[in-house]
């Protein structure tokens, strides 16, 4: 364990871990976008940022990477982090000026508009965070989608834009999309995954007891065969067995 | 060949390579480097082949293709030896002198030597001329005397001799404790401690442990990598297997962008001679040390020049960067503790360990020690690589090595440190320039790239080219530099078409301070700097862009306007022939000619095409 200090309070830490996790498990509010807690950290996103004080120097560095350390003194809403969150936040803003999470967060930290010309702001909804790819290949192990291209035009996509072969509708990606760029939407025995550029259909298995629609074909399948189990298995949703 | 298996083998075989040379037979020496390349060499290699068998000479004289000595302006160049001519703009129809006079009867062809622009007077030797009299070339002198193709040609020149020092006679800690003595820097960008970096790698714990070359040179206009992996591989190697023994490293990379396919073959070429010796492999020159280096090509981003970028390219993953909050000589490349140092860096490991800590400590400055190779570039005289001691002034680099600025114009600015460098001007040319000098100046060492600009050139179009430049290259992972190098640039581009507006300027500080503060690695910290550095000395061009609507330089389209200077046009029409959009109207001969502003697009071709200055710019 090493003892470290965030805004003030000393806090006890185990080591290995991060600014991030010590913070919110000690109810220190960091806002986050690209973070979850059983992803790797990625810092993309930044705004998790905080003003760390080592050798008498200050320095912002990323609180969901950043190892714990004894004696590190942390700042999480200096005024040199106050001002650098905002300008990422006007800079997410300007790209999502319609979204309705980052114009909220966005006036949670007092941004109302974005100090840029109107006619370069964007309507875009996905700020490539990234959580959507981590989560397909991480969790559920398929890397169905990933960032292609480099730099502004970089964006989350399916190999060629085509609905990929590896996806299984489980939907996790729109699950864990914080801006609802990827969205999920099941009607008449179908599902759609689908975001600005890219769309799968699924076929969803009806229960055989209910009636119901309960999950896509294709998601019970890759399930059924990775866990070995028998053929009908999944005829009957997990409500009527 | 065979095997060297012991020190007193790798003496034995570097005598039988004096014995054989001993006869001294003139060598036409031809420069093969990039820009040689470029200007036609090879068809001069060819002649000179064909001279030589139709002359019947083949057993008498020795034709050499190098690398790079520099020079570049004045390619191709051809260096004869054993006088050492060098001539220079050689064309294929001058090879028939070049043998004839100079290679059989040792008289110089006049009108290949060097002539110097300012004094017209001619220089016979490479060492006399004004370019190469200032520079100390540790690392570049060579690549004129080598082919870099022939391992026995480095043998020759005492090639792989400190490798046979530090295994014999060092042990790992005595290696990286010379380095570090010698005060070396990391000339790839960074100035870290390259022995500093080499004992932390040493020291820290984990299997294996990996060494890597870095010759992802990717700064526009910036080639000092490219020349000494292509003209002298076996030193970069050198290097390398040295700072492996340092580290305990048994297995290495050379990554080189596949966009310098002569660096790829010749390292390729290098490693397979090396290995056939017993340079590299197993129980290298019967020390008992094993160590294999493997080439990597990369795919020609910027990004992946830096280190975690290179290292996740280099694992076949997209080449994009990560935290470093732990050091990459902790867990690099495949989470193992992983060296990497710049090709230049490695280059001068060899000449430290032969000569020592201490000799290389009085060359440079306090911090900065040794060389450092520079690619001049831009409006000056003479372009080329220029290898010149630390702490020698801007001014010296660029006046008396480069011989001042092309046409006589005004200095304005230099662009060091590449893209995320900054612009230094006109007042700091008597700057000493070492890592230290250049930060202080808000720009920095980079890889050595030096872009002289002279007064026609716009800041605010400049810093605007390289935002430009860095959003394609930004890989686009982090919030600050893939957003706020697009805002920076969009500002900029308003400020350039006379739409800019007073509060921009206050804008882009903002933006540059959240991008040197918060971005994820080194190539987003730096970004702002040429917006940095352009705003720190010549805000009154960006004044005068927002509050005048004009640009002082002439150059951004959309604030400038050409016009007849009536009492120099004569009425001679080229103009008016060139003009794409039929702006221009004779009026006759002897009679100045008319430009209808309605009409005129600002494409400047008039004012090209003109040979009496009778075009303005306003």
């Amino acid at each position: 364990m090493v003892t470290i200090n965030i805004d003030g309070q000393e806090l006890e830490a185990k080591e290995e871990s991060t600014i991030l996790e010590v913070a919110s498990e000690n109810g220190i509010y960091i806002p986050t976008l690209c973070y979850h807690e059983n992803l790797a950290p990625y810092g993309a996103c930044r705004l998790c940022c905080v003003e760390i004080l080592k050798g008498g120097r200050s320095q912002i560095v990323a609180s969901c990477l950043y190892p714990v350390e004894e004696g590190l003194e942390v700042k999480t809403s200096s005024p040199l982090v106050i001002n650098n969150r905002k300008m990422i936040m006007e800079l997410l803003l300007a790209r999502c000026s319609q979204n309705e999470v980052i114009r909220k967060l966005a006036s949670e930290m007092g941004v109302k508009q974005p100090p840029f010309k109107s006619e370069y702001l964007e309507d875009e909804d996905c700020i490539l965070c990234g959580l959507c790819v981590r989560t397909c290949e991480e969790i559920v192990d398929r890397s169905a989608i990933s960032l292609v291209n480099r730099g502004v035009n970089r964006e989350v996509a399916p190999p060629f834009l085509e609905p990929s072969a590896d996806c299984i509708g489980c939907g996790s990606c729109a699950y864990v999309c914080p801006t609802g760029a990827i969205k999920m939407d099941d009607k008449d025995g179908t599902r759609e995954v689908y975001a600005r550029n890219w769309k799968k259909e699924f076929k969803l298995k009806k229960c055989k007891v209910c009636g119901n629609y309960w999950a896509p074909e294709e998601q019970l399948e890759y399930i059924r065969k990775k866990l070995n189990l028998p053929a009908d298995f999944f005829d009957v949703c997990p409500n009527c067995k | 060949m065979r095997k060297i298996k012991s020190l007193q083998d790798l003496e034995a075989f570097r005598n039988s390579i004096a014995e054989k040379r001993k006869v001294g037979k003139p060598c036409i020496a031809i420069c093969s480097g990039a820009g040689c390349l470029a200007l036609g060499c090879r068809g001069i290699i060819d002649a000179t082949i064909k001279e030589i068998e139709r002359q019947k000479l083949k057993a008498k004289v020795d034709i050499k293709t190098t690398g790079c000595p520099g020079f570049c302006e004045q390619g191709p160049l051809v260096i004869i030896y054993p006088q050492n001519i060098l001539y220079t703009h050689v064309k294929v129809e001058d090879v028939v002198d070049i043998i004839s006079k100079t290679v059989i009867n040792g008289e110089t062809v006049d009108r290949l030597l060097y002539t110097d622009p300012t004094t017209g007077r001619k220089f016979i030797h490479e060492s006399e001329i004004p370019f190469y009299k200032k520079q100390k070339r540790l690392l570049l002198g060579n690549n004129s005397n080598i082919d870099p193709n022939s391992i026995e040609d480095y043998l020759a020149l005492g090639g792989y001799s400190a490798l046979a020092k530090a295994l014999f006679e060092m042990t790992p800690e005595q290696v990286t404790e010379e380095v570090k003595k010698s005060g070396l820097r990391g000339r790839g960008g960074g100035g870290f401690p390259a022995g500093r970096k080499w004992e932390s790698c040493h020291n820290a714990p984990g299997e294996p442990k990996y060494v890597i070359a870095n010759c992802d040179e990717g700064d526009p206009g910036a080639f000092m990598d490219r020349a000494l992996t292509e003209g002298n591989p076996h030193n970069v190697l050198e290097g390398l297997i040295i700072a492996a023994y340092a580290i305990g490293s048994h297995e290495g990379y050379i990554y080189v962008r596949n966009e310098y396919p002569v660096a790829v073959e010749n390292a390729t070429i290098a490693i397979k001679q090396a290995e056939e010796l017993g340079f590299l492999g197993k129980d290298i020159l019967g020390s008992g040390f094993d160590f294999t280096v493997r080439i990597n090509r990369g795919g020609g981003a910027f990004v992946c020049g830096e280190s975690t970028a290179l290292m996740a390219s280099l694992e076949g993953k997209v080449g994009e960067p990560r935290a470093k909050y732990i050091h990459t000589v902790e867990r690099g490349l495949w989470d193992k503790p992983s060296n990497l140092n710049n090709v230049e860096t490695l280059a001068n490991v060899p000449l430290i360990i032969n000569k020592g800590a201490d000799w290389f400590r009085t060359i440079g400055t306090e911090g900065s020690k040794g060389t450092k190779i520079f690619s001049l570039v831009g409006k000056v005289n003479n372009t080329g690589l220029v290898e010149v001691p630390m702490g020698m002034t801007l001014r010296e680099v660029i006046y008396d090595i480069g011989g001042g600025i092309k046409e006589g114009k005004r200095f304005r600015g230099v662009q060091t440190g590449g893209p995320s460098g900054g612009v230094i001007p006109e007042s700091m040319l008597d700057m000493p320039v070492d890592f230290d000098e250049l930060t202080k100046a808000g720009s920095m060492m980079g890889s050595g790239a030096m872009i002289v600009m002279d007064e026609d050139t716009c800041m605010v179009d400049t810093a605007k080219y390289f935002l430009t430049f860095l959003e394609e290259e930004s890989c686009g992972k982090c919030v600050p530099c893939r957003e706020g190098v697009k805002r920076m640039r969009q500002i900029l581009d308003d400020v350039t078409e006379g739409k800019g507006e007073e509060k921009d300027i206050e804008l882009l500080e903002r933006i540059a301070e959240t991008l040197k503060d918060t971005s994820l690695c080194a190539l987003g910290t730096t970004a702002a700097n040429p917006v940095l550095s352009t705003l720190r000395y010549f805000k009154d061009e960006y004044e005068a862009h927002i509050k005048q609507k004009k640009c002082p330089a002439g150059v951004c389209k959309a604030l400038i306007q050409y016009y007849i200077i009536d009492e120099n046009c004569v009425g001679c029409r080229l103009c008016e022939k060139a003009c794409p959009v039929e702006a221009i109207t004779f009026m006759g001969k002897k009679k100045p000619v008319v430009l209808d502003q309605s009409k005129c697009i600002n494409c400047g071709i008039c004012k090209d095409v003109c040979k009496l200055e009778a075009v303005g710019v306003k």
